[in-house]
């Protein structure tokens, strides 16, 4: 494999594409049980980030530096800071990092997750996007130290994000605006949930262009 | 849907540039198009006084900037917490070098981006506290305090807490007359009919013909209980009936009253209701020192009111009764 940090910057390319191509199924799941603009937000910040890219795209930790500062500043509700301070913190976790290995990669989600963590204070369960993004971390992690290959991880990765997901829907909202409906936030996916899994899905799947 | 806008991405833009045209006597823009201060601000020696949250909440939340009321607001999108960087600048606009007091209400995204912003301006040297609104008793049980959302007692708390920084009060002083007044103040809402975010195009949540929701929040959350409407004055007494209880307000206190319309609701039916409001706790012996009946904190197109009780001493008094001029409040 051949992938070095500043030739990476692809990887925020395709998440912007994959992001503004989901923009309206994603507010279909948030109109369920929130205000239906997730998806609207969402492409809103990733196409500001676009043409705060530029051409030619920067390396990956300057990439990602971008798209979190454009959702931090661009988008405020709740997505602007939980998605700003993921991508900020998977920049800064590529601090003097030459290559995307897979011990780089899996340092980078960490960085990710435990950003999240330390901003929102939600936990695995309370049907926000945690429910993805823990799980997945912790496939990754788990896959490396099992001695698997990169490939190999990145699909853990990506089969415990996509369960993660699927288990918002049995359940009951704790935190933010859905959880006032209680009861009635059941049986409906988390937007939040679905957003993070496309993100991860996404950045497998770039990654694995590079793989052997 | 039937209604008046250009761009429906670009509602927020347009409004508060025709905001800033319509007032600019006594507010201008900043730096951050989605931050707007009063003239005079930021103000040598006071303490800044800041707020922000989503828009569609008119004049909430940039129509309490005003002399002595809110010196610098931070403007989200529709239902949606501003950025922190818009709340950063409002810090920045507000800051005479005595620390600026950010007084907002209860929600997951203005917590967040709050909590961004004022580790952001602690690098620049500015020293923010804050006081978050709790006053819905609809939105979590009692015990739950720290759950509950933030609504229409905002107006309150940022009243007292300009106040008191206009006195001079120090960021102390002014932090603890605003959780005074907060602590003290209790709120609930009925809607009858839900709101549509243009851009969504329909509305989010529903409330048939012929029903009320009894204890709805600001953006269409679930209320307690759904039931047929009832007539204004069994309305008004069931409002009560959570409002009283819950702080509780007793016999000889001294209260304000805030009964604000939710944006469709006709202010003669406010006053339907302020009648009967007005004459309960004269019956409970509560003593209404001072009262805002209107349109103060809305939800789009919402129809249906709050109602607001905030229990007085002598300085939420004499705080709540010193003059101020902003769009939404005059005192």
């Amino acid at each position: 494999m051949n992938l070095p940090v500043s030739q990476a910057g692809f990887l925020v390319t395709d998440l912007v594409k994959a992001i503004v191509a989901e923009r309206d199924h994603l507010s279909e799941i948030d109109g369920a049980i929130g205000d239906g603009d997730h998806g609207v937000n969402m492409a809103k910040g990733f196409n500001l980030c676009a043409q705060a890219l530029g051409t030619p795209t920067p390396g990956l930790k300057e990439s990602l530096g971008i798209l979190g500062n454009t959702l931090m500043a661009g988008i405020g509700g709740s997505m602007g800071p939980l998605y700003g301070t993921f991508f900020n913190e998977m920049a800064d976790s590529l601090d003097g990092v030459a290559e995307l290995d897979a011990p780089a990669f899996g340092r980078m989600i960490r960085a990710g997750l435990d950003g999240v963590l330390d901003i929102g204070g939600a936990k695995p369960g309370d049907k926000t996007l945690l429910d993805t993004l823990v799980p997945a971390v912790e496939a990754f992690e788990a896959a490396l130290s099992a001695g698997k290959p990169y490939r190999a991880a990145l699909d853990d990765m990506v089969d415990a994000a996509r369960k993660g997901r699927d288990s918002t829907v049995a359940m009951i909202a704790k935190v933010g605006r859905a959880s006032r409906l209680g009861e009635r936030s059941r049986g409906v996916m988390d937007a939040g949930s679905a957003s993070c899994c496309i993100i991860l899905e996404t950045l497998a799947a770039s990654v694995a262009t590079k793989l052997d | 849907m039937n209604r008046i806008f250009n761009d429906p991405d670009l509602m927020v833009e347009d409004a508060v540039r025709g905001y800033l045209k319509a007032h600019q006597d006594l507010v201008s823009e900043t730096t951050n198009p989605r931050v707007i201060k009063v003239k005079s601000a930021p103000k040598a020696g006071k303490v800044g006084v800041v707020t922000g949250g989503g828009s569609g909440h008119e004049p909430a939340f940039l129509g309490y900037v005003g002399e002595d009321m809110v010196d610098a607001v931070a403007i989200g999108e529709i239902f949606s917490s501003p950025t922190a960087q818009a709340f950063l600048d409002a810090f920045k606009a507000s800051n005479g070098g005595a620390g600026v007091a950010c007084l907002y209400g209860n929600y997951a995204g203005d917590n967040m981006n709050v909590k961004m912003a004022i580790k952001m301006a602690a690098k620049e040297g500015i020293t923010v506290k804050t006081v978050v609104a709790n006053d819905d008793v609809a939105s979590a049980p009692k015990d739950e305090l720290a759950k509950r959302r933030g609504v229409a007692g905002e107006i309150l708390m940022w009243k007292v807490g300009a106040a008191r920084a206009a006195e001079g009060g120090s960021l102390d002083e002014v932090i603890a007359a605003a959780q005074k007044a907060i602590d003290n103040t209790r709120s609930i809402g009925i809607g009858l009919s839900p709101c549509t975010i243009v851009a969504v195009g329909h509305p989010n949540f529903q409330i048939k013909d012929g029903e009320m929701e009894v204890g709805i929040g600001h953006h269409g959350e679930p209320g307690v209980s759904v039931m047929k409407t009832k007539p204004a004055a069994e309305m008004a007494d069931m409002m009560l009936d959570y409002v009283l209880p819950d702080l509780p307000f007793a016999a000889g206190d001294k209260v304000a009253v805030l009964l604000s319309g939710l944006g469709a609701t006709p202010i003669m039916e406010l006053y339907i209701l302020y009648d009967r409001i007005a004459e309960m706790l004269g019956q409970k012996k509560i003593e209404i020192k001072h009262n805002f009946v209107g349109n103060y904190f809305t939800s789009l197109e919402m129809m249906g009111a709050t109602l607001t009780v905030m229990r007085l001493d002598d300085e939420l008094d004499r705080l709540l009764a010193r003059p101020a001029r902003s769009i939404g409040l005059v005192k």
